[in-house]
């Protein structure tokens, strides 16, 4: 055992090696930018750790050699027994836990011994909210700022609580549940705003964004992600990097009559702020419906980045990931900010996993798309021409109506999901989970109904080449490569934490809690939790001074809804086809709600 | 040749007639049909709950024409975004044997007028009666509450499963059971 690990670890070292020794000469790994490498606090007081999102923590107590002997030291049920996509917060001696619906906030006393709960607080978002929450009831996490906890509702209320008493301090109603409008994403805090964003690409929701005042949640700014210049709050400082981004209404002219209204391009993803350059960046949902002849053209400003001035909400740029995206590819997954060398001149970068298969790498004061490299199997499109900065899309994977197109890859929850990767400070590297799947797609002929689902298509999705649904993998942003990946047997759909012990931890959806080695990708430890996976790992210096690993069990979300949903396997086409791919998932987990906390004895 | 293609086809639609007895005006939006039903089989003192169906119900889920109809406004009215071809969705699977709300035709109905709280929407005045009871026929075709003859066939889109006809004849168990989450795999 000990000597095999040995061997283990020295050949992970001689793979590792080479590589960095050569072009560790020549460039150096990307960074995280200055304001996201302060000096660490010990604390984890939003999901994305900091404003750039790299989800690192220099606490380094526990590390590669000690991490075998974690062990339990106090877990707590959340009382909801659907997929749990959260993360666990720590600010000062208290734990923040925030429940999918009915979104219950606890506060957890980190002095006392088991860690008792301090208060509850009970939102009571609207039960009919459930209906029109179109995978699974979750949320995202909520955030800590200036003594308040932030987080959205389901029937798309944001509030603010008080973060030492758990009292309201406001609640803002943002949407309306007759029009299929929800919230599930984690709020961003910047200066004294409130970013949020609306959910609903499923039901024909206009997708937007909006900042609210810190103190009153009256909300500052709101700006739609279709429709007029005005309403996108494009004006003269929007200045996107690629042609196909500029002319007036792009909104409106890039759809047919008026499909805009109903056109999506929610946000219900990753924000990331950037205070030295004040942009805000967010990505947009899939147009709305599914079903791409409905929506001839571009689709602006759907499936796409924006970079936003934060006090105005004024467009800076935009790039476009999927442009009149057939697939249901939103672009609202994280966005990592680094800085990093290219080309021998330095660039402050945005790094995003796509669900389009690629991962992005953008210049994130001008847009421009530095480079885009396949980490998933391709079948639906081709390449990527770095002129446009425009995919290849496969003209024969196209969806055409009331036929079944075979073999699409990857699949409509995308090569990578909402579950976000962690990026080491120590070691460079990305850790991106994510999947490994394929899809038959019929598009149909859709309704608009407000209030009830807008898509129109039937799918069923299945496994990848190799027959495993999950990867976990090392991914050199220099080098546009893996180093090396976990295959697993259910996709990956809870986030991953990077720590500077060398420890990288993730969870599977069969309920396994893993450490693996930075480096060489090995697994140093798992645990088995009471349900699958889904959430995202957090970890914090105690009041003790001992460090600490956090993560919720309770498998659901849209993969896992076959079991938090109770779907019926018959039905490959359930959960729009995650089913076909999750009918196994039923034999091996069952439904939860567990915080879990473990440390070194 | 041809006239022996045409005899039985003949035979066929005559035999037909016999059970796609219908009514062809189609009831206004407004109006309802009233149905005296409970829903839960525990009522106050001895018996059951006292209940009183028109028998409308066995016209719709015995009549194949009735639950073809029912399975083309099942999508009209976008409820395969939330139940998708019965296996759920946002919304519950409607194939399985488990009924929060009642599993006979009339529940059903009453169902799709009235809406549930945890998000079903009230489609009362928004689909006509008669449609509700054939929407519903068809669902209670998903797990094969009707009678095989009267079930769908295989249909022309992307095939989830095999055909309701095919499916073993189903039985309906009401409220809250063990969630199939707790249960043994099959
Ligand atoms: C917006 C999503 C949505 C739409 C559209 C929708 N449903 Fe539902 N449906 C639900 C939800 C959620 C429930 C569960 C309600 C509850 O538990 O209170 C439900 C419950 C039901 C039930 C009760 C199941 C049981 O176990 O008792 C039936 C029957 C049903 N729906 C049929 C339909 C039909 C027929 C349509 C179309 C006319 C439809 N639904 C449209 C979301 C939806």
């Amino acid at each position: 055992m000990g000597l095999t690990r040995l061997v283990c670890a020295l050949a992970a070292f001689l793979l590792v090696w080479p590589s960095s020794l050569i072009l560790g000469q020549t460039q150096p790994q990307p960074s995280a930018p200055s304001f996201a490498a302060t000096p660490e606090d010990g604390q984890w007081a939003i999901p994305q750790k900091n404003y750039a999102n790299t989800r690192y923590s220099d606490l380094a107590e526990i590390n590669t050699g000690n991490v075998k002997n974690l062990q339990v030291a106090f877990t707590f049920s959340t009382g909801v027994n659907k997929g749990q996509e959260s993360a666990p917060l720590v600010v000062g001696t208290m734990m923040y836990v925030l429940s999918p619906y009915p979104n219950i906030l606890y506060a957890l006393d980190l002095t006392q011994a088991g860690a008792p709960m301090k208060w509850q607080y009970n939102p009571k978002p609207a039960a009919a909210a459930q209906g029109v929450a179109c995978c699974d009831v979750v949320n995202r996490g909520p955030t800590f700022s200036n003594g308040k906890v932030f987080f959205t509702t389901l029937d798309a209320h944001v509030v603010a609580v008080n973060a030492e008493t758990g009292e309201e301090v406001w609640k803002t109603k943002l949407g309306d549940i007759n029009r299929g409008e929800t919230m599930t994403m984690a709020p961003l805090v910047a200066k004294d705003k409130v970013f949020v964003g609306i959910s609903g690409g499923e039901y024909g929701v206009r997708g937007w964004i909006q900042a609210l005042d810190i103190n009153s949640g009256q909300s500052v700014w709101k700006a739609y992600n279709t429709g007029p210049d005005q309403d996108v709050k494009i004006g003269p400082n929007f200045k996107p990097f690629y042609d196909s981004d500029k002319g007036k209404d792009l909104g409106t002219t890039t759809w047919p009559a008026d499909a805009w209204q109903q056109g999506g391009g929610t946000v219900w993803g990753w924000l990331s702020y950037d205070p030295d350059l004040n942009l805000l960046y967010h990505g947009t949902g899939n147009p709305g419906p599914w079903n791409p002849n409905q929506r001839p053209g571009d689709n602006k400003w759907t499936a796409g980045i924006f970079a936003r001035d934060p006090d105005t909400g004024e467009a800076r740029w935009f790039y476009q990931t999927a442009p009149h995206d057939i697939h249901d590819w939103d672009t609202i997954n994280e966005m990592i900010l680094l800085d990093m060398e290219w080309e021998g001149k330095p660039r402050k970068v945005l790094v995003h996993p796509g669900r389009t298969g690629y991962l992005y790498v953008i210049d994130r004061t001008t847009g421009e798309v530095l480079s885009a490299k396949p980490f998933h199997a391709l079948t639906a499109s081709t390449g990527f021409d770095l002129k446009t900065g425009r995919m290849q899309v496969n003209a024969e994977k196209e969806p055409v109506n009331n036929r079944v197109v075979r073999d699409i890859c990857p699949t409509a929850p995308g090569a990578k999901d909402w579950n976000p990767s962690a990026f080491s400070h120590k070691t460079g590297l990305l850790y991106i989970p994510h999947m490994n799947m394929c899809m038959d797609w019929e598009s149909v002929e859709p309704n608009y109904i407000a209030g009830t689902p807008y898509v129109g298509a039937e799918v069923r999705m299945y496994p990848g080449p190799g027959g495993h649904m999950g990867e976990f993998t090392a991914w050199d942003i220099r080098e546009g490569k893996e180093l090396w990946t976990i295959n697993e047997r259910f996709p990956l759909w809870s986030g991953a934490l990077a720590t500077a012990g060398d420890v990288v931890f993730y969870g599977t959806m069969d309920g396994w809690f893993k450490a693996v080695h930075a480096r060489s990708g090995e697994v140093l430890w798992q645990f088995k939790l009471d349900s699958g996976i889904i959430g995202q790992p957090t970890t914090y210096r105690g009041p003790d001074g001992k460090q600490y690993v956090a993560i919720l069990s309770g498998v659901g979300g849209w993969a896992g809804s076959i079991v938090s949903n109770d779907l019926d396997p018959r039905d490959g086409t359930s959960a729009k086809g995650f089913v076909n791919a999750m009918r196994e998932l039923k034999n091996v987990t069952t439904k939860g709600g567990t915080l879990y906390v473990f440390k070194l004895p | 040749m041809r006239t022996l293609l045409i005899l039985p086809l003949l035979a066929f639609t005559l035999a037909a007639c016999e059970r796609e007895d219908r009514e062809y005006r189609s009831n206004p939006v407004t109006a309802e049909s009233q149905e005296k039903i409970a829903l839960v089989p525990l009522s106050a003192g001895p018996g059951g709950p006292t209940e009183q169906r028109s028998g409308l119900g066995k016209e719709y889920e015995e009549n194949a024409f009735h639950i073809s109809q029912g399975q083309r406004f099942y999508v009209w009215f976008n409820c395969n975004g939330c139940h998708a071809n019965g296996g759920g969705d946002s919304g519950p699977a409607l194939m399985d044997d488990r009924w929060i709300y009642g599993g006979q035709i009339e529940n059903i109905v009453q169902t799709i007028r009235e809406g549930r709280p945890n998000g079903m929407p009230s489609f009362r005045g928004k689909i006509p009666d008669d449609q509700i009871w054939q929407i519903a026929a068809y669902i209670r075709s998903m797990g094969r509450n009707v009678p095989k003859p009267a079930a769908p066939g295989r249909k022309d889109d992307m095939s989830p499963g095999p055909a309701e006809q095919r499916r073993p004849p189903g039985e309906v168990i009401d409220g809250g059971q063990v969630p199939p989450s707790a249960q043994m795999p099959q």
